[in-house]
């Protein structure tokens, strides 16, 4: 059907003086046009689903000075996260400090579920502190990382400034500028 | 014994009903996509697993750009509550608008509020090529002082009033921590506990918790 005319010369001539007109066929070669037409369709189908932007539930508890509303925290089942400078995070087992130490974005996933291991589930929870130097896409992430590593307990608080000296003071040692 | 003849067969095939099938779902998907509006604030989002869609309609979206600087937009739809979060604005405020000046900000498509409260007059006043020659300062988030867009935010709160308000937070990768701390504190003070942050869509990690759960359930358990 959608064949080329490829038949050479016209069929048998009828004699010498007459000239037959070369009969051409009316089909016309479709493939072309198929492959534009799944082209288009190919990039509009990555364009719909690409312009989709999703939303990332956050939930903040509310600021409380009362005692009783805060939420109790085991020291042995805490871990605090903070992010620094240039994507790097540090972190902290138990409630102390001084015990600060360097990863990153890839090694704090091994951590989290270390210590999730180690834990007791219902007492487990994550602090995250980001410190100024952190980015949005820093603090974005380390939430996600939350819902990657099914983390159901995680806060968000603000970094004290001792912390925040040690970080930077870890971020020296390692040459982090 | 003659051998039996093949008769020769064309390899060729006919095109046309692949061509018909091809273009149907051509035009379907032309019909169904919707562009990106091109936006006058190029913010390039992070990525996360949450596969929930963002909400389009009954919107308050706080963007902060990669310099970390705020504005404040409010889905086209709701008309009314632009009217009165900027007449709540306007009185309490006092910064004497004009109606021509506040339905610079409500009836515009993409309007969006990005400068301090002394500057909101004539920020208004401008044609949109004119605000695409100048540098906004975007809304003072970072001291808490001064932390413009907490005023914003009890505005749209009680324009929204009995509807439902979709808070949403579309931060740059690049924006510094500071002033998403800053968009905190202002949903803080005014109770707006429940956000939701616009993130680009990537899968889960394979092997990782989410991703067993999303494989034993046959869904996408993130939310």
């Amino acid at each position: 059907m959608a064949e080329m005319d490829t038949s050479g010369g016209g069929g048998h001539k009828k004699g010498p003086g007459v000239k037959k007109a070369k009969k051409l066929s009316t089909r016309v070669d479709l493939t072309p046009m198929v492959d534009l037409g799944f082209l288009l369709i190919t990039f509009f189908i990555f364009t719909t689903t690409m312009s989709q932007p999703t939303a990332l539930k956050l939930n903040l508890p509310k600021d409380t000075d009362k005692p009783d509303e805060q939420n109790k925290l085991k020291e042995s089942a805490a871990l605090t996260v903070m992010m620094g400078k240039q994507d790097k995070v540090y972190y902290y087992e138990g409630l102390d400090p001084a015990k600060i130490q360097a990863s990153d974005f890839k090694g704090i996933r091994d951590i989290i579920l270390d210590k999730k291991r180690r834990t007791d589930p219902k007492d487990f929870m994550v602090i995250i502190k980001p410190t100024q130097d952190a980015t949005y896409k820093n603090t974005v992430n380390m939430l996600d990382e939350m819902k990657i590593d099914g983390v159901a307990r995680y806060a968000m608080v603000d970094i004290t400034s001792d912390e925040y000296k040690l970080v930077l003071l870890t971020e020296q040692a390692n040459g982090i500028k | 014994m003659p051998r039996a003849k093949i008769p020769r067969k064309s390899t060729s095939v006919d095109m046309t009903a692949m061509c018909d099938v091809a273009f149907l779902l051509l035009s379907f998907f032309i019909l169904t996509t919707k562009f990106k509006p091109s936006e006058a604030l190029s913010v390039m989002t992070p990525g996360s697993v949450s596969s929930k869609v963002a909400p389009e309609k009954d919107v308050v979206l706080i963007t902060l750009d990669k310099d970390g600087k705020a504005y404040l937009s409010v889905s086209d739809v709701n008309i009314s509550q632009k009217q009165d979060i900027i007449d709540a604005m306007n009185t309490s405020k006092n910064l004497g608008l004009s109606d021509a000046e506040k339905a610079a900000f409500v009836k515009k498509a993409d309007s969006y509020i990005g400068v301090p409260f002394s500057q909101l007059k004539s920020y208004l006043d401008k044609t949109p090529e004119e605000l695409k020659a100048i540098v906004l300062p975007g809304i003072p988030v970072k001291d808490s002082t001064d932390n413009e867009l907490k005023d914003w935010i009890a505005a749209a709160v009680n324009a929204f009033q009995g509807s439902k308000m979709n808070l949403l937070v579309k931060g740059d990768n690049a924006a510094k921590y500071p002033s998403f701390q800053g968009v905190l504190y202002a949903f803080k003070k005014n109770d707006q506990l429940k956000f939701q942050l616009v993130t680009t869509p990537v899968a889960a990690p394979v092997g990782s918790e989410l991703w067993k759960v999303q494989q034993a359930t046959g869904s996408k358990a993130a939310e």
